[in-house]
């Protein structure tokens, strides 16, 4: 594989990983399959585009997007997912049943045309790097990508509220035996999920463009990744993102016959399998 | 009148008047409203497309008020979802609910090929302006599909094969969305170019909706050719144009495209990236025909935003009919008459400021353009005619018979020459 | 008070319950001549669909395996009726059994990767699975026609009309609900009850529950591709659409608004489903917001479906009757 198409796959690695580790905070902690995540990375890139054109600034447009998207992740936990609390299967049907909701929203105000959020001047134009002209906007991508990764590591691993999430994905009822207000770090988590979601939609309206169909295709991916790394780990959605990102590229350029097979293969496998993923542990519950 | 108007109105009359056609009323058909079906994709992968294609015919039909031949018009809108077995079941409903005396539109191949399968079997008049699987018009004609205002996919692609030998390319490579209207555009570029000398170095095929082409752009930059052809519609068109810029290739080798890839439902919310695109169409915005432009100034007027091809081709298509019609007397329900009349229409009104003539195949034959992607004054960017090949049919320079005898284009023939 | 509620009244020699399935298939029978060609066609979609989310049901209620991938399932049989009757020129009739033969291996194949998996981890597997399905049929264009589908006169000449086709399906339906409903009430169909109420009680108990998981995963496959043969017939036409997963949200959302686990409830959920469509698109383009509330608020407030709650009121006033005599 030449240095530009492993660039190609890291970049959009770096993308999947920022939208799939929100999918996992959520699927790990909460339990709950959230198939409005699409959506929101739509929907967050729609309205940081709305931002970032009327504001003129990318950074008040990430802004943006986040603060909106956690408001309507806040709506949907809140507002709906509190009636089924407990079972999964009307979550993720409840949580289906919002995407058809927030996307028909989407098209009635943004239409079926597709935006591409502006990019600041400073990252505009490529730059040489091992040899190849790149995009400097997709490098920034990958630096996001793994600034992100830092920055929940670093949450996880070295707050309080980081050990609290970690030790609910592994016993949340123990975790509120001894006395902790679980449901406070349940909305946290569901809005940080959420606020991820829509970074990433931002992000991705930069390079990928925003349309219609986006929302199922991240989703899409973002399911393989939280599978094949495993539910609720941090590393795992790291390992899953760079997998899929560079089967996808490497499938697109190889295999273009079988592109979906290249994905959902490996990810069918680990189900059947392996159902816990490469890096995933099993819940005590 | 739009569909929900049509709909209040005639459950009113049905809940009067009883279901049923009792034989008095075939008297009275002749006041009765010609019942237009219009299906577009309203929502899905090519729902910007399908929203001009619906003001396109409103835009006719509002400038005749809605009648044509002195009886009323009404248009029912059902939306096909970019996808075939909602389409199928749209028209099933526009024919067998709604009544419709024809059916109009749709924008993908494959929606269109399903549409034409059912109505091969009810004989309901079909016309498409903007499908353009070349096949509905050649080898499997149905009666009663007509491509009025259309196009078929490799009829603009062959001239430009020979504008592009005539810059002196002798190597270029082809990108395209992997179905039958990509490879048909290919196919007539390929074929032209190849049998005039020159060499197609590699040809790339991505499905529908790639988001990321950049596994394709590496490939295409190391090739070194004269010139790329990137045959995308919609939303890849976006952002293949915004990815060859940003990946550098703009400079360094030129853009050639569909005429999708540059309409202004794509270059309308793009900047300076495509900046110089060259295709070839029938249609160019910012032509300086006189009836073009009037055109264009009125459907900005009424909708803010410069007409695409899709507005333009439902435009016309409309406009086609109606002139069949008037010739007919409104007599819609004779179905033989009324596609025969239109087969032997010739557009004299059509925006493009010159009369349109069917070929002996039911496909227009057009003036074609080549034309490029430049700024207005205002900022903004639209098509302008660069050269012109008169008198283009589907079958180019060849003879049909023989033509017809070569398979259709596909993936694995795209009547390449080998040298 | 107990005998009483027990005692059958027989008219002719039937019990309450066949009267009622008779009364029921009079009148389906006399639909079409009532309806128009239009209504008719919705009428068999309503049967065919119904199909499709009872085969659905016999995992998800049975067995409590929600699957998302019986689109796919359904589809294939489409497929493979539509290519052999188009394209390999066999007679309908070969081209149905060959339809059925594929969903029913489809299935099998899925079963056996996903009959270790439960709950949200099964719903993934599935939907995962229908994905590579769809992804095939999109891209193996030589034999699938890739995005334009395949078309082909598949009915044999004398279902043609929207009438005498209705009935061919209202046949085939009576057929099958009666299959599914002899299934459920077997034996096997008494342990995958037991199955979905406590796996490993049944394991505790003996019972091999991949097995039973196993087949029961194939059964449930083999009505779907009965309904997906006919919905080829009732179509001419077959397209990556049609084994996409927006087919198996389809179908599973007719299930639950008709009922889990109440089999029938799967031609309510279909009718109450195809009839919300045609009735919403008539006065707005946003059916599907409409449907996603509708699905919202099915979760919400009536998970057991339009049967299911149906069931609940009937059984909370009998029982409220019987305590009142009780006083």
């Amino acid at each position: 594989m030449s240095t530009f198409q492993l660039l190609n796959g890291l970049t959009f690695a770096a993308l999947l990983f920022v939208v799939a580790s929100g999918f996992t905070l959520i699927f790990g902690l909460l339990r709950i399959v959230n198939l409005a995540h699409g959506a929101l990375y739509l929907l967050g890139g729609y309205i940081g585009f709305a931002v970032a054109t009327r504001t003129g600034s990318f950074v008040l447009g990430g802004l943006g997007a986040m603060a909106a998207i956690a408001a309507i992740g806040f709506v949907l936990d809140q507002g709906l997912l509190r009636f089924v609390r407990g079972n999964d299967l009307r979550q993720v049907l409840l949580t289906l049943g919002f995407a058809f909701v927030l996307d028909d929203m989407a098209l009635v105000i943004w239409g079926g045309d597709s935006f591409t959020v502006p990019i600041p001047q400073m990252l505009k134009g490529g730059m040489q790097v091992f040899g190849v002209f790149y995009p400097t906007y997709r490098l920034f991508v990958l630096a996001t990508g793994i600034f992100v990764f830092a920055g929940l590591w670093l949450l996880l691993n070295h707050t309080r509220l980081g050990a609290l999430i970690r030790a609910g994905v592994d016993d949340a009822e123990m975790v509120e035996a001894s006395g902790v207000n679980i449901r406070r770090v349940f909305l946290v988590t569901f809005l940080l999920g959420s606020a991820l979601a829509g970074l990433g939609g931002l992000m991705g309206g930069a390079f990928l463009s925003l349309y219609p169909s986006a929302d199922a295709e991240i989703l899409v991916f973002s399911l393989a990744i939280v599978i094949i790394g495993g539910r609720g780990s941090l590393v795992g959605v790291g390992v899953g993102s760079l997998l899929v990102g560079l089967l996808n590229t490497l499938g697109q350029v190889m295999f273009p016959e079988l592109a979906y097979f290249v994905i959902f293969g490996p990810m069918a496998l680990l189900l059947a399998f392996r159902p816990l993923g490469l890096f995933g542990r099993a819940a005590t519950t | 009148m739009d569909r929900r108007q049509f709909l209040k109105n005639s459950t009113a009359a049905v809940a009067a008047a009883g279901t049923g056609a009792a034989p008095w009323r075939r008297a009275f058909a002749q006041a009765a409203p010609i019942k237009i079906g219009l299906l577009a994709p309203l929502t899905g992968v090519v729902a910007s497309g399908g929203k001009e294609m619906v003001e396109g015919v409103q835009f006719y039909l509002d400038s005749v008020n809605y009648q044509i031949a002195g009886r009323k018009v009404e248009l029912v809108i059902e939306d096909d979802a970019s996808n075939p077995d909602t389409a199928l079941q749209k028209a099933r409903r526009l024919v067998e609910q709604g009544n419709c005396h024809m059916l109009i539109g749709d924008l993908l191949a494959n929606t269109g090929l399903a549409v034409a399968n059912y109505v091969k079997g009810t004989g309901t008049p079909y016309f498409i302006p903007i499908i353009a699987a070349d096949d509905l018009t050649q080898r499997q004609r149905i009666k009663n599909v007509v491509r009025v205002a259309g196009y078929s996919a490799s009829a603009f692609t062959h001239p430009f094969g020979d504008w592009a030998l005539k810059q002196g390319y002798k190597k270029i490579a082809t990108i395209s969305q992997d179905y039958t209207f990509g490879h048909e555009q290919c196919g007539g570029l390929a074929q032209v170019f190849t049998e005039g000398g020159g060499e197609v170095v590699q040809q790339f095929w991505h499905p529908l909706n790639t988001a990321d082409f950049s596994p394709y752009l590496g490939q295409l930059a190391d090739l070194k050719v004269d010139a790329v052809f990137a045959m995308e519609t919609g939303a890849d068109a976006t952002r293949f144009i915004q990815q060859y810029a940003s990946f550098g290739l703009k400079g360094k080798t030129p853009l050639l495209g569909a005429m999708n890839a540059t309409d202004q439902s794509v270059i309308r919310t793009l900047g300076e990236e495509c900046d110089g695109i060259i295709a070839a169409a029938h249609f160019a915005e910012g032509s300086d025909n006189p009836v073009t432009q009037k055109f264009t100034r009125d459907y900005e007027a009424k909708y803010g935003k410069i007409p695409s091809l899709y507005g333009f081709s439902m435009y016309s298509g409309m406009m086609w009919v109606a002139e069949a019609l008037e010739k007919l007397g409104g007599k819609v329900e004779d179905r033989d008459a009324f596609l025969d009349t239109v087969l032997k229409t010739e557009l004299v009104g059509s925006p493009l400021g010159k009369t349109v003539k069917l070929d002996a195949y039911g496909n227009p034959i057009y003036d074609v353009q080549i034309r490029k992607v430049v700024k207005r004054a205002d900022g903004k960017y639209w098509n302008v005619p660069i050269a012109s090949y008169p008198g283009v049919s589907q079958f180019w320079k060849y003879d049909p018979e023989t033509y017809m005898k070569q398979p259709p284009y596909s993936r694995t023939f795209q009547g390449i020459k080998k040298a | 008070m107990t005998e009483a509620g027990s005692a059958q009244t027989k008219i002719a020699g039937m019990t309450g319950r066949a009267v009622s399935v008779v009364v029921v298939l009079a009148i389906a029978a006399a639909l079409p001549l009532q309806l128009s060609n239009y209504q008719t066609g919705l009428a068999t979609e309503v049967l065919i669909f119904g199909m499709l989310a009872m085969s659905i049901d016999i995992l998800a209620g049975f067995a409590g395996r929600t699957s998302l991938g019986h689109g796919a399932i359904f589809g294939v049989s489409g497929y493979v009726v539509v290519y052999a009757s188009a394209q390999a020129g066999l007679p309908p009739a070969v081209a149905f059994v060959l339809g059925m033969t594929a969903a029913t291996l489809v299935a099998i194949i899925f079963a056996l990767l996903a009959v270790r998996t439960s709950g949200v981890y099964f719903l993934l597997l599935t939907l995962a699975l229908g994905m590579i399905v769809w992804g095939i049929c999109l891209r193996w264009t030589q034999v699938t026609g890739g995005e334009n589908g395949m078309r082909g006169d598949v009915r044999p000449a004398f279902l043609v009309t929207h009438r005498a086709f209705y009935w061919a399906v209202l046949a085939a339906a009576t057929f099958v609900s009666y299959a599914m409903w002899r299934f459920v009430r077997s034996p096997f169909g008494l342990t995958l009850l037991g199955i979905r109420d406590s796996e490993s009680r049944m394991k505790s108990l003996g019972y091999n529950v991949p097995l039973h998981l196993f087949i029961g995963f194939a059964v449930s496959g083999f009505f779907a591709g009965i309904a997906g043969a006919l919905y080829a017939m009732f179509n001419n036409f077959v397209s990556p659409s049609t084994v996409a997963l927006a087919q198996s949200v389809e179908g599973v959302l007719m299930m639950i608004a008709g009922g889990v686990g109440t089999l029938f409830g799967g031609f309510v959920g279909a009718a109450a489903i195809i009839t919300l469509e045609n009735v919403v698109s008539a006065y707005t383009q946003r059916w599907q917001t409409v449907l996603g509330v509708t699905f919202i608020l099915i979760m919400i407030c009536a998970p057991e479906g339009i049967i299911g709650t149906l069931r609940a009121i009937l059984t909370r006033g009998r029982l409220a009757k019987e305590r009142y005599k009780g006083n």
